[in-house]
């Protein structure tokens, strides 16, 4: 018997209890759709997270000082403990580092800002020019700090588009406007072209003004918040590391690492942190939607021996005929193929719809990757040899004489 | 103690024979009927069928067997109920690797020779008993068989049917088919011209009835 004559004879065998048959497949359609759903929506979690992560600079290394130690042993107070705009420069002059590219000092804090009868609260970043470019920001109107605002000190300030459309409405320009930051008046700028980020931090919802400005006219500061560093390359971070934290230590006269008053956070270190989380997630869901395909799998075998059983003077009288068992083995393992590799077409068409409309209302890039298909397909297949193998055997071992006897 | 359904029974049946096995139930004629139709193998002696003993082969080869030299006639017909007449009459031929085309002009050919070329499209739950068992014979010729095995063939049939069945046969034989059949009714085991009476496993009587109506 040709193969495609076998097909065609199971498919219409299936087609005879559509009920069934489709309940049965059901049960892969759910496990495999689920399975694709979700792998597709933790690897899109995932990129988006790395998209956040990156847009913030590549290769960047944040200095942050060390938390306040409580007790008041300490001698000399302020300048060792903190990171200044002194030790931006130093890091920047020394020629023990080698490894570094660009060098952002910051002071942020939040603070009021009010323009005409609207105001809001957000985060003023004091920064230099080297900031645009370390953080990976452009002004989409204007012109971003210039060194010559941070000598100065000057009262400028570039603003982040959800700042603009808290303020001044949404779409609007206001370039050249003034706003007011805790009753000092600011010239604007500048506005930066949006980040779109939502994460740990909204890159849009942001004032930045000449670094100088923010500590002296603003708070009334002497150090930084933090130290922006674009490392040289990916592969020289860990060094880069190395170098500024031991230069740091040896410039507050520290000799103990231990004891360091600052701390270096990588960008790849939270970069893989997130990355460990959400493919943890990703792994879980998957196990979790895995398990509701094995369910679906023994829903097949189930159907399947339910026809065996059905069909035992049908198998009796083919055997009889002179069928071998080769013949009936393949039969029904061809049947439960069909259950299970339509199941895993259906599945895969509904797996990918979901996690298209799932991706569109959370607002995730869609990602398909050709390896869960090919997954999807796989495991379906196996499914269907897997859980069909023992009905098609039973049939196939049936004694037609028992078989033909059968009521 | 083992208790045997056939004991010591011997006969040989020629081509163009047309062979009735009587008997009342329990008397083995099942067990025969297994035998000879390669379903089952004897625990011992020997079952030549066409020069070529049988009583010792695996499930695949008696498959082989029963698929091109035994012609299967059922007292149920069992015919598979879903699929028209002429697919029914073409199982035997596509396990015996017989292309397509041939299938089907020998499928339609052997359903006019029972009288059935008006319902070949017909499926099977669509026939009456006769014509059902009519299809049967039509797959029991397909392959064409050394021998027709009929078990009870109008069993589950009114008289007049099973008598246009008899006829049916009767007519195969004499186109030189050679037919065993079952039956526990004197007036159907009259159209053979043997019969072989089993009484508790043992042939009880095997005489000509040709003879005898003359």
């Amino acid at each position: 018997m040709e193969f495609s004559e076998l097909f065609f004879e199971s498919l219409g065998t299936l087609t005879l209890n559509k009920m069934r048959t489709g309940l049965a497949t059901l049960g892969i359609i759910i496990g495999i759709g689920s399975v694709i759903a979700l792998i597709s929506l933790g690897q899109a979690s995932q990129k988006s997270v790395q998209n956040q992560i990156q847009s913030l600079g590549s290769n960047l290394l944040t200095i942050m000082p060390g938390a306040q130690r409580a007790g008041n042993v300490r001698s000399a107070t302020g300048t060792s403990t903190s990171l200044t705009y002194d030790d931006a420069k130093a890091i920047v002059a020394s020629a023990q580092i080698t490894t570094v590219k660009n060098v952002s000092p910051e002071y942020s804090r939040r603070a009021q800002v009010v323009a005409g009868r609207n105001n809001t609260n957000t985060q003023i970043l004091g920064a230099t020019p080297v900031y645009a470019e370390v953080r990976k920001v452009s002004v989409s109107s204007g012109s971003f700090i210039t060194q010559r605002d941070v000598d100065v000190s000057d009262k400028v300030a570039v603003l982040g588009p959800q700042v603009v459309s808290d303020l001044f409405g949404d779409g609007a320009n206001p370039l050249g406007q003034n706003i007011r930051i805790n009753g000092q008046s600011f010239r604007i700028v500048g506005i930066t072209t949006s980040k779109g980020g939502t994460g740990f931090q909204n890159q849009d919802d942001i004032v930045i003004v000449p670094l100088t400005t923010a500590q002296k006219i603003i708070f009334g500061a002497t150090n930084l918040t933090s130290i922006s560093i674009e490392a040289k390359s990916a592969e020289v971070m860990t060094q880069a590391q190395d170098q500024i934290g031991y230069f740091l230590l040896a410039r507050h006269h520290l000799s103990d690492p231990t004891s360091a008053d600052f701390s270096i956070l990588s960008q790849n270190d939270i970069l893989s942190t997130a990355s460990s989380i959400t493919s943890t997630f990703t792994a879980l869901l998957s196990g979790i939607a895995a398990i509701s395909l094995i369910v679906g799998g023994i829903g097949i075998m189930n159907i399947m021996l339910v026809t065996v059983t059905e069909r035992t003077r049908e198998v009796g009288l083919r055997k009889a005929l002179g069928a071998k068992k080769k013949v009936i083995t393949y039969q029904f393992l061809l049947e439960s193929l069909i259950l299970t590799g339509a199941g895993g077409i259906l599945g895969m068409i509904l797996g990918v719809l979901a996690s298209l409309i799932i991706a569109h209302f959370i607002g995730l890039p869609f990602t398909i990757s050709a390896s869960s298909i090919a997954l999807a397909i796989g495991v379906s297949g196996m499914i269907g040899v897997l859980f069909g193998w023992y009905p098609a055997n039973k049939a196939a071992n049936l004694q037609p004489i028992e078989a033909l006897r059968y009521e | 103690m083992e208790t045997m359904a056939l004991d010591g029974v011997s006969f040989a049946v020629s081509q163009g024979e047309f062979v009735a096995i009587m008997g009342p139930s329990g008397s083995g004629k099942s067990t025969l009927m297994h035998i000879l139709g390669a379903l089952d193998t004897p625990t011992s002696g020997i079952y030549v069928l066409d020069g070529e003993d049988v009583s010792k082969l695996n499930d695949d080869e008696l498959a082989d067997i029963r698929n091109k030299k035994i012609g299967f006639v059922f007292q149920a017909y069992n015919l598979l109920p879903r699929i028209t007449a002429l697919k029914n009459v073409m199982i035997p031929m596509s396990y015996g690797g017989i292309s397509k085309e041939e299938r089907l002009k020998k499928a339609k050919e052997y359903l006019k020779m029972v009288g059935l070329a008006d319902r070949m499209d017909h499926t099977s739950n669509q026939l009456s008993g006769g014509e059902q068992q009519r299809v049967a014979i039509a797959r029991a010729l397909s392959m064409q068989p050394k021998i027709i095995l009929a078990d009870e063939p109008t069993g589950n049939l009114a008289t007049v049917q099973g008598l246009e069945i008899m006829e049916i046969f009767k007519k195969l034989n004499k186109e030189g088919h050679t037919i065993v059949m079952i039956t526990h009714e004197s007036n159907i085991a009259k159209f053979a011209k043997r019969t072989i009476t089993l009484r508790d496993g043992k042939i009880a009587q095997d005489v000509s009835n040709s003879k005898e109506e003359k």
